[in-house]
């Protein structure tokens, strides 16, 4: 279990991180959401020691990461995976993390396999390695030690489809097995299928947080009628919010039995009523990091 | 008599999505990570790029090479143990600075420092690790020099008929060998201050290179610096290691010029460490 407190980190007069406070839970899949520069990385930096918080803590199942005696084998961490020295081999990268941890040797041989490197790739130097190529290695090298936390930081950056499916499959049955797994993305249809708990920040602070499910049912209603009007007015009557769509559909906060409903009352032949959650994530969080994006696009 | 297999303990591994991964542990009792396994892994990070490889050979290549040209160019009188040891000495004041300044350095211009001090989260450990790999290089390269200087002046006095001059002593063995260490460790510590390949090794040329003749031209205009110059300037106090003996008062000079140069920063750069982020 991670569990951040009050966690705020300033630069010279700029707040990156701002009281942020949240839990991932053991056993489920917690997705870190956010726009660009959203502070997503520097609070998984400072969960780890890389970064100094300006105040506030970072726990690992109550202990602070630096007093882990070996965090290796408790934490897989993957911030980065173009951070690594360009002159070593695949497998040299993971020897060392091997050795640093203690490990036998075999796990690492282990390791490519799960992440299907070949023999071949894992005696190339990183330099020749794709983005997919590193963000395997990398994912080996977070697992490597057997943790029981994983940190992953934009893990499906880079992967073919195979691939993002492949690491969908792992991390789920990885929490399953009792694991607890924190990763960010700005992949959100990734973080829709996977993530159990969702927590989304903007401009340093966190926006929304909660399960997937309560999350995306707050996303309300869309319904269809050849007259749009008359089924908004039918609606917001129920004293719900509407918004029209210009294809004759509205979107509402009611849930799809209230619309129904109001339909039926106002005779409102309704052609589509269907929950919200389908558009859900992205509507979602457009809506809710409206004033962060830096496109300024309308929720 | 018939024999029951018992089938125990199968475990579950392949069974479970995700092949090798096994189920996570709700604890570890995890034991701390020795030092003495870390300076194995850093010591093992210097040699494990083809660059790396390459600077630790050139140890070997350039003591080889100092060693054939003296004895290819110098005079027959000039084949004398102390001449081999300084012709291998001078390469060495530059590769092994090198190798201090990059032991610390590629982990932030190459940016492996994100795994590096993830996995050790303690970085005035890892920095001492690699000190001290460092050490370990820097003494294994003086006695490779003393090898290749004892083998030199055996072909030399092969080669010119005359008996093998053997004019080098323990002490001056030892004293030159602490200069080049001091050297390295001098490299380690702008390493430790710059984090930048580029930067630390640049620094530590003017440091050498520029550096010296600027205050020797000061010292011979300004009195008063030349007084001081021996307990100020690390680089004077230090070259003298090549020239012999150490009186007390050149001890006491260099471990004052060592103290400004080399101990502060070093003391100085490890703080700054402390506290920088790893990006």
């Amino acid at each position: 279990m991670i569990t951040v407190s009050s966690l705020t980190k300033t630069y010279a007069g700029f707040t990156a991180v701002d009281d942020v406070s949240f839990t991932a839970q053991t056993g489920r899949v917690t997705g870190f959401l956010g726009p660009n520069g959203a502070g997503k990385s520097t609070t998984m930096r400072i969960m780890v020691g890389l970064t100094p918080a300006s105040t506030g803590t970072a726990l690992i199942d109550g202990r602070r990461f630096v007093d882990l005696p070996n965090p290796g084998a408790e934490v897989g961490v993957l911030l980065d995976a173009s951070a690594q020295h360009a002159g070593r081999t695949g497998r040299e990268i993971l020897t060392i993390a091997q050795r640093t941890m203690g490990l036998p040797k075999s796990r690492v041989r282990e390791m490519l396999d799960l992440v299907s490197l070949t023999d071949t790739e894992a005696e190339r130097r990183v330099r020749n390695y794709s983005l997919g190529m590193r963000q395997r290695l990398g994912l080996a090298t977070a697992l490597l030690g057997d943790p029981h936390v994983l940190i992953l930081d934009e893990p499906a950056n880079g992967l073919d489809p195979a691939g993002i499916r492949w690491m969908r499959d792992l991390l789920r049955g990885y929490a399953d097995q009792g694991g607890t797994v924190l990763l960010s993305s700005h992949l959100l249809h990734e973080i829709e299928v996977i993530a159990d708990d969702l927590v989304v920040i903007g401009n340093g602070r966190i926006v929304a947080q909660g399960t997937k499910a309560d999350l995306l049912a707050t996303a309300g209603t869309v319904a269809r009628a050849a007259d749009a009007v008359a089924l908004a007015s039918a609606v917001e009557r129920g004293g719900h919010t509407v918004t029209v769509h210009a294809d004759n559909s509205i979107h509402t906060d009611a849930t799809t039995d209230q619309v129904g409903q109001a339909a039926l009352a106002a005779g409102v032949a309704l052609t589509e009523l269907r929950g919200a959650d389908g558009a859900g994530l992205e509507d979602m969080f457009l809506e809710l990091t409206a004033d962060t994006q830096r496109e300024g696009v309308a929720a | 008599m018939s024999t029951t297999m018992i089938d125990q303990g199968v475990t579950q591994d392949a069974a479970v999505p995700g092949g090798l991964v096994r189920a996570p542990r709700a604890r570890t009792a995890s034991s701390p990570i020795p030092l003495t396994r870390l300076v194995g892994v850093e010591l093992r990070k210097m040699f494990d790029t083809r660059s790396g490889f390459w600077l630790m050979a050139s140890i070997i290549i350039m003591s080889v090479l100092a060693t054939a040209a003296l004895i290819v160019f110098g005079s027959d009188a000039d084949l004398t143990f102390d001449n081999f040891a300084a012709a291998i000495g001078a390469p060495m004041t530059v590769i092994l600075p090198i190798i201090g300044i990059l032991a610390v350095t590629s982990e932030w211009s190459q940016r492996s420092g994100l795994t590096t001090f993830t996995l050790v989260p303690h970085r005035g450990k890892v920095l001492g690790a690699k000190f001290i790999g460092a050490l370990v290089v820097g003494i294994v390269a003086m006695f490779i020099a003393l090898v290749v200087g004892t083998l030199g002046t055996i072909v030399g006095s092969a080669i010119t008929g005359l008996d093998p001059v053997w004019n080098g002593s323990v002490d001056g063995f030892l004293s030159i060998t602490l200069g080049s260490v001091l050297g390295m460790m001098f490299g380690f510590t702008l390493g430790v201050l710059i984090r930048n390949s580029a930067g630390a090794i640049v620094a530590y040329f003017v440091y050498s290179l520029v550096l010296p003749p600027l205050l020797g031209l000061l010292a011979m205009n300004q009195q008063w610096f030349a007084d001081l110059q021996p307990w100020v300037d690390y680089s004077f106090a230090q070259t003298r290691l090549f020239e012999g003996n150490l009186t007390g008062e050149q001890w006491q000079q260099l471990a004052t010029a060592g103290t400004i140069w080399f101990l502060v920063p070093l003391a100085i750069g490890l703080l700054l460490v402390r506290r920088a982020e790893v990006k």
